[in-house]
């Protein structure tokens, strides 16, 4: 796709291209290169020189027990989160497309948290089940369960989830709102007339016509547990306990500030990259595809 | 005031593809002319070349007595008025005709005369402050047409602007555009894939086809004396009908054994020579009292009110027949026609030129 | 549109009802904590209903801070992070809509190579180049400074392919007009291309002050001095003590305070909103 009408010109576009160039190269595709230089290298205990050590980061990587245990972290936290927040934003999505008196205010009343800081998020949901203090976790605990988010790993990652998930609903309710509204009525009417009722409709006509939509939102919610929810776990748990809601991404920033061990943290990042290029790929792929209807 | 001179040019797109192939033709001062054919025929490239928005692979464009060539757009005295009228949607009606003298550094007293004339004789003062997104698909026209006024070209270019306009309103801004080029006298170059305006709004027609010109001439001309059977199907609407025939002799040839005679002939044919006899609806009489008719079995009859259509065919081949409404009786099946030998065109079918006298 | 049942509207209006009873639920509660003094949050017992301190907490939080762990006044760091998020909203909007315009609207050779070198870095968020980052902005003296806060996360592809994407839908007669009425590439981007931008400009200003205004983990790496520090950061700061020393009427306060700007940015622009975020992901 290209303009038929151009300029030409022989300074004027690098000027153009310029500002956004100079730190793209600056603060993306050097350190990214450094990130992968320094994958290869080995500090000693003081910081104070370096070696090469080729895969040697890698290995020690993946002979850490700490390593399988965020990447299942991470699985586990990215696909409750996945699945939670499109059911629940599907679910009010649905509801909200029925022609209802005041159907805006309760679209604006669903997509404000989009807006909340993933930390401050942590934050709220934190003290909503502090262990002592929480507003919830008291009649929680008066049912006799021992609620602590603070000492029970899975308990930490149920709040994490949940948490995540309330940021996220409403980002997924937007795009399944759009899904919605872009499905021609004609196409609901023709299979009123076919007979079948309004769950059937659902699932055999409406649904399969989300499908693209579903399948986007399933990659840009992953892509958000992996990157954007470092907040929420870095506000409620910082990892803990005992490591037990430490993901891929967090381990990275724990691995390099707290553990100062940047080699093996560079090497983590590497991986990463390699995982994000992977998912932005597949939604490539989707987009590519949409544009072609 | 300038005339336009277009030689040999050529326009050649990247991977060899040649849209415009070696087109000359001279467009005198004030005159205006159309070009038509059908969409890809290399019409509006060869407007786009004289405005300067396309490059010219080949050839020379001369405004005036200078060669254009190589000078920018602003810079070639020539005003456009595009398919979809291409206003500045933010701008107001009036900012949108000022915009290009403003850009010049014309003085705003100036720029303020020039509008306002422009504006009256367009009658769209009413809408000097208005957006272009509230206005109709005629006053939009208008202010099209009113940004190039504005600005006193030597040469107005036209890229078919009436096609986004329904029906009624296209014939009448088809009128108007005549009316408004004669008063202003500038020369006008105009591109379109409708006959019908082309046939009424110009002073000199040029039929394309293949990126080439097939023929140039006033509408009369190309209407009475098609040089190609492209020209003679284009052109007349329903098309011309074409039907198989031969050589008999001099004035004379034949069409599925019925002879008619033919004033303009090629001299020095054969007989028996294959030959492509062309026909137009309007053209033949129903009745038999010349000496060269034509016998039709008629299909079906199509009302168009003052006339009607008889389909049917000639000799094998499909014919059309134009005559005022009540003329042939309701119900007939076989039609004799009389044809007129001042009336009969001749083309070669394997160059498809026409074989009139030379 | 097939009309749906009395009854089945009813059971929307509940679905609904209740989601948002959810979503708002937990900001509830932070409004509420923000009303009341230390210790009634503390034993465990806080009513539902507000309270009365919410002038000294919202006072004492804005102009004097938390007495404990971190001790700027919040105020403060509200002005940090107004300044972070309209720095980056209006640093990558000028830079992409340059390069967009560039690479839209010029031929030149390596056009292709630039738009490939701006788009890969949508691949690249910064939570996986951390550390080499923090490393550059450290060598350039950048650490605790707003600049250092801005830059490295102005540079994105979102906003060059946004423009790039509405560009494509000007009719290319428009700039053809241009150049007959003798407009340069200065003129049509100013008298032209930025007018026609307008919404699309807006729209990318609320997602990224959102988005700007939301950081983490940049401020929380760079950011050494209390007084650098942003709003997000600061409340993780003053919970991050344990337990009891926790100031947390004071903590809620400020996450109030820390909601209030973006989320009145997308109530009152949820239209801008709203083509932003649909946008920016195509």
């Amino acid at each position: 796709m290209e303009k038929r009408a151009l300029f030409s010109g022989k300074v004027l576009p690098y000027a153009l291209l310029l500002p956004q160039l100079a730190i793209t190269l600056i603060f993306f595709y050097w350190p990214a290169s450094q990130a992968v230089w320094q994958s290869f290298l080995m500090e000693d205990a003081f910081g104070l020189s370096s070696e090469f050590v080729g895969f040697e980061n890698y290995r020690f990587l993946f002979k850490q027990p700490e390593y399988y245990k965020a990447m299942v972290t991470t699985v586990v936290f990215s696909s409750s989160v996945a699945v939670l927040s499109l059911a629940c934003a599907l679910l009010l999505a649905t509801q909200a497309d029925k022609s209802l008196r005041g159907g805006h205010a309760y679209k604006t009343l669903l997509i404000w948290p989009y807006a909340v800081a993933p930390a401050i998020a942590g934050v709220l949901w934190m003290f909503m089940f502090h262990p002592s203090l929480g507003t919830l976790a008291r009649p929680i605990r008066a049912l006799g369960l021992d609620w602590n988010p603070m000492l029970n790993g899975k308990h930490a990652m149920i709040l994490l989830v949940l948490s995540a998930t309330w940021k996220q609903i409403s980002y997924n309710f937007l795009f399944f709102l759009a899904g919605l509204q872009a499905i021609p009525k004609s196409v609901i009417e023709a299979a009123a007339i076919d007979g079948s009722g309004p769950v059937r409709r659902f699932w055999t006509i409406i649904f399969p016509l989300l499908s693209p939509t579903t399948f986007f939102l399933i990659v840009v919610t992953i892509v958000y547990v992996f990157f954007e929810t470092f907040g929420i776990i870095d506000a409620i748990t910082g990892g803990g306990p005992a490591g037990q809601t430490t993901t891929l991404v967090y381990k990275v920033y724990a691995d390099g500030r707290l553990g100062g061990d940047l080699g093996g943290s560079a090497a983590q990042s590497v991986i990463l990259m390699v995982i994000v290029i992977a998912l932005t790929a597949i939604q490539f792929r989707y987009v590519e595809r949409k544009v072609q209807y | 005031m300038a005339g336009v001179t277009l030689d040999t040019v050529r326009k050649i797109y990247a991977g060899n593809v040649e849209a415009v192939k070696g087109v000359s033709l001279g467009i005198e001062d004030g005159s205006f002319c159309v070009l038509v054919g059908p969409s890809g025929c290399g019409k509006s490239t060869l407007l786009r070349m004289i405005a300067g928005l396309e490059t010219i692979s080949g050839g020379t464009v001369k405004i005036g007595d200078r060669v254009v060539n190589e000078i920018e757009p602003s810079d070639r005295d020539i005003a456009m008025v595009f398919q979809n009228y291409a206003l500045y949607p933010h701008m107001s009606v009036y900012d949108n005709m000022a915009y290009g003298l403003k850009n010049r550094g014309t003085p705003k007293d100036e720029i303020e005369k020039r509008v306002k004339e422009a504006a009256r004789i367009l009658a769209i003062e009413p809408f000097l402050t208005r957006k272009p997104r509230a206005l109709s698909g005629g006053q939009r026209q208008r202010v099209a047409m009113g940004r190039a006024i504005v600005r006193k070209p030597q040469v107005f270019l036209f890229d078919e602007p009436l096609s986004n306009l329904d029906a009624k309103l296209r014939v009448q801004m088809r009128v108007e555009i005549k009316r408004l080029q004669r008063a202003l006298g500038v020369t006008s170059i105009y591109v379109t894939h409708d006959q019908v305006e082309a046939m009424t709004l110009s002073d000199k027609l040029v039929v394309m086809s293949g990126g080439q010109i097939e023929q140039v001439g006033t509408p009369s001309e190309v209407y009475r004396r098609p040089e190609t059977r492209f020209v003679a199907t284009f052109i007349g609407s329903p098309p011309m009908n074409i039907l198989p025939g031969k050589v008999e002799g001099p004035g004379r040839v034949s069409v599925g054994g019925q002879i008619l005679t033919v004033t303009d002939m090629r001299e020095g044919l054969s007989p028996g020579t294959a030959i492509e006899v062309g026909l137009r609806p309007e053209d033949v009489q129903a009745g038999g009292s010349s000496s060269s008719t034509l016998v039709m079995d008629v299909d079906f009859v199509e009302e168009l009110g003052a006339t009607q259509l008889f389909h049917g065919k000639v000799a094998g081949a499909e014919f059309i027949v134009q005559a005022s409404t009540g003329q042939i009786a309701a119900g007939t099946r076989k039609l004799t026609l009389s044809v007129d030998p001042a009336n009969v065109h001749l083309f070669d079918p394997q160059t498809t030129k026409r074989l009139g006298r030379v | 549109m097939v009309e749906s049942g009395r009854y089945r509207n009813l059971l929307a209006y509940f679905v609904l009802t209740v989601g948002i009873v959810i979503v708002a639920f937990p900001v509830y509660l932070a409004i509420l904590a923000s009303t009341f003094d230390s210790a009634t949050i503390i034993n465990g017992n806080m009513p539902l209903l507000p309270g009365n301190q919410a002038v000294e907490n919202y006072h004492r939080t804005i102009f004097i801070g938390s007495a404990r762990s971190t001790r700027e006044p919040v105020g403060t760091m509200m002005l940090n992070s107004f300044i972070m998020a309209m720095g980056i909203a209006i640093g990558k909007i000028l830079i992409s809509v340059l390069s967009a315009f560039a690479v839209v609207y010029f031929s030149f050779p390596f056009r292709k190579t630039a738009f490939w070198i701006i788009f890969i870095t949508l691949m690249l968020p910064v939570e996986v180049r951390i550390y080499p980052t923090y490393k550059i902005v450290a060598d350039l003296g950048l650490l605790d400074t707003y600049t250092g806060l801005v830059l490295p996360l102005i540079a994105s592809a979102t906003g060059t392919l946004l423009f790039r994407q509405f560009f494509m839908t000007i009719p290319d007669e428009l700039l053809e007009a241009s150049k007959i009425d003798g407009a340069g590439p200065f003129r049509f981007f100013k008298d032209t291309l930025i007018p026609l931008s307008i919404t699309t400009i807006a729209a990318l200003f609320v997602i990224q002050f959102i988005y700007g205004w939301n950081q983490y983990l940049w401020p929380l790496l760079i950011t050494t001095k209390d007084s650098m520090q942003t709003i997000v950061i600061g409340i993780k700061k003053m919970i991050t003590t344990q337990d009891a020393l926790t100031e947390w009427q004071i903590a809620m306060t400020t996450a109030v305070l820390a909601m209030v700007p973006p989320v009145l940015v997308v109530v009152f622009m949820q239209r801008l909103f709203v083509k932003g975020l649909v946008e920016t992901e195509k």
